[in-house]
């Protein structure tokens, strides 16, 4: 009886400390936000520009490739729409070892030197989502084009100016796509870490930080960055909500 | 406004170029010979023998699932006969100055204006040409104030106005109308039937899917009655209406008196 009550008291106090340790943490953290802390300045800008620049280049290759596949009718058809479908899962670790694979020294582009760099980062990031945008948009645009292909056919559109006009006509839904393609590069930790090396002040993004400030002890930043990337995803998903009820108001 | 005429202090503006006529391939006569269409294993249409020709304003009348709307569909070239065939004056192709109004105005998310606009910039109509065709399109339907407006905000009655001035502006040799009027009031019921008139007025074919029979004995000049996906008969208008030959359409006439 009397251990288990010391050992329950043990627990009470390291609970409390845990507690402790979690509100300094925060006001620490918070202190570095509001004062822009260049350390974590530098990291969410190399995070931003890593993961926006993956979504701009999956989205040039992943949004024909779902309007195509929406609009076109072809044999195997069935069988793209379910890789598709199930490369929306890739797991980043396994993405990011094969851009390893790919740019380190002795493989087939190490002649660039790109293994540890940014660039590479964009690389996994961009390999990794643009199954997603290409998956979500061809059931946005086939949705649109149900609606849309007696018209446009009886107008005398080809099918790839079709899949341009619904590619325009669907482009506050696609807004949301895109989102969904960033939410998921700006907080994948495991194709980052891979191909990028987590390198102070070369390829330290959030999310690998967060990874290393936590095991290393470093709380306050970890907590900072975990903060700042968490009102990030919002502050985007606010957005795009908004982008979409304004424009089904005011485009119908 | 209320039934769509024009807007005040605007006069209207003829044909930016002339309507149709005999040096063109018009795709005319429109020949379906045997033509049927199944879909899976349900057959929606059989043996259908019917020649459109030049000038003719025709509605196609009969019950819901007679095969009215996939009549439509075959003859514009929409859809391609599982039985039979269909010819555009001689050829097995759809001819392009074919247009087709539906029943839900599909119109894309951009202005009215530009609505039609991409409409004629498909058909080759760009430039200064297709400005003048747009405005006079919309002119003619009563929405020229609207032009600026997002064609998906738009009242009902005043898409399916906007999709008739899409195809007004495409100046076709048929225009195909499938229950255009279906889900539209009174007042904007009349104002497509006017402007149905219209385009008739200026050379071109109509072709018209209606279960409505008062609207029918507005428009036809000639009746084809749908049975089952057969034509039970096809009549001048005013013969029609007098008494139909069919027992059939005698039937879907009475029905409606009741």
């Amino acid at each position: 009886m009397h251990k288990n009550a010391v050992r329950r008291h043990n627990l009470h106090s390291s609970g409390a400390k845990r507690v402790s340790t979690l509100v300094q943490s925060l006001l620490v953290a918070s202190q570095m936000i509001a004062s822009f802390d260049p350390k974590l300045v530098e990291i969410v800008r190399l995070s931003l520009a890593v993961s926006l620049t993956s979504t701009l280049l999956a989205a040039c290759i992943g949004l024909p490739i779902g309007a195509a596949v929406a609009v076109a009718r072809f044999p195997g058809r069935g069988a793209v729409i379910a890789i598709l479908n199930a490369l929306m899962g890739l797991p980043p670790v396994v993405v990011g070892l094969f851009v390893y694979l790919l740019l380190s020294r002795a493989g087939p582009l190490g002649a660039l030197g790109l293994l540890f760099t940014p660039e590479a980062m964009v690389i996994a990031q961009t390999i990794l989502i643009t199954p997603i945008l290409a998956a979500l948009s061809r059931q946005v645009i086939e949705d649109a084009w149900a609606e849309y292909r007696e018209q446009l056919k009886s107008l005398g559109s080809t099918t790839f100016g079709s899949a341009l006009t619904l590619l325009w006509d669907t482009r506050y839904s696609l807004v949301t796509t895109l989102l969904a393609g960033f939410g998921r590069a700006i907080a994948e930790v495991g194709a980052v870490m891979i191909v990028g090396g987590n390198i102070d002040g070369v390829t330290r993004v959030m999310t690998t930080a967060i990874a290393l400030e936590t095991s290393k002890g470093d709380l306050p930043l970890a907590l900072g960055l975990g903060i700042v990337l968490i009102v990030l995803v919002l502050l985007l998903n606010f957005g795009a909500q908004a982008t979409r009820s304004w424009a089904k108001a005011r485009f119908g | 406004m209320a039934d769509g005429a024009h807007d005040a202090g605007l006069p209207r503006v003829a044909r930016v170029t002339a309507p149709a006529s005999a040096e063109r391939d018009a795709g005319l006569p429109i020949v379906a010979r045997g033509a049927g269409y199944a879909s899976g294993t349900t057959t929606i249409l059989r043996d259908i023998d019917l020649t459109v020709t030049r000038g003719q304003r025709i509605c196609v009348i009969g019950p819901n699932g007679s095969g009215k709307s996939t009549l439509l569909r075959l003859l514009h070239g929409l859809l391609s006969p599982t039985q039979g065939s269909i010819t555009w004056g001689g050829r097995v192709e759809r001819p392009p100055r074919h247009a087709m109004v539906f029943q839900r105005p599909v119109l894309l998310r951009r202005a009215a204006a530009a609505n039609i606009a991409y409409a004629l910039d498909l058909a080759g109509i760009r430039g200064s040409i297709a400005e003048l065709r747009v405005l006079a399109a919309l002119q003619e339907v009563g929405l020229i104030s609207v032009a600026d407006r997002p064609a998906r905000v738009l009242s009902g009655g005043e898409q399916q106005r906007l999709a008739l001035a899409r195809a007004w502006a495409l100046e076709p040799d048929v225009l195909f109308l499938d229950e255009p009027t279906a889900s539209l009031d009174p007042a904007a019921t009349r104002a497509v039937e006017r402007i149905v008139m219209d385009i008739h007025a200026l050379g071109t074919t109509i072709v018209m899917s209606t279960h409505n029979l008062a609207q029918a004995k507005r428009l036809a000049g000639e009746v084809v009655f749908l049975h089952g996906g057969r034509i039970a008969e096809r009549t001048p208008a005013a013969e029609f209406f007098r008494g139909p030959a069919s027992a059939e359409a005698r039937e879907f006439i009475e029905g409606e008196r009741l």
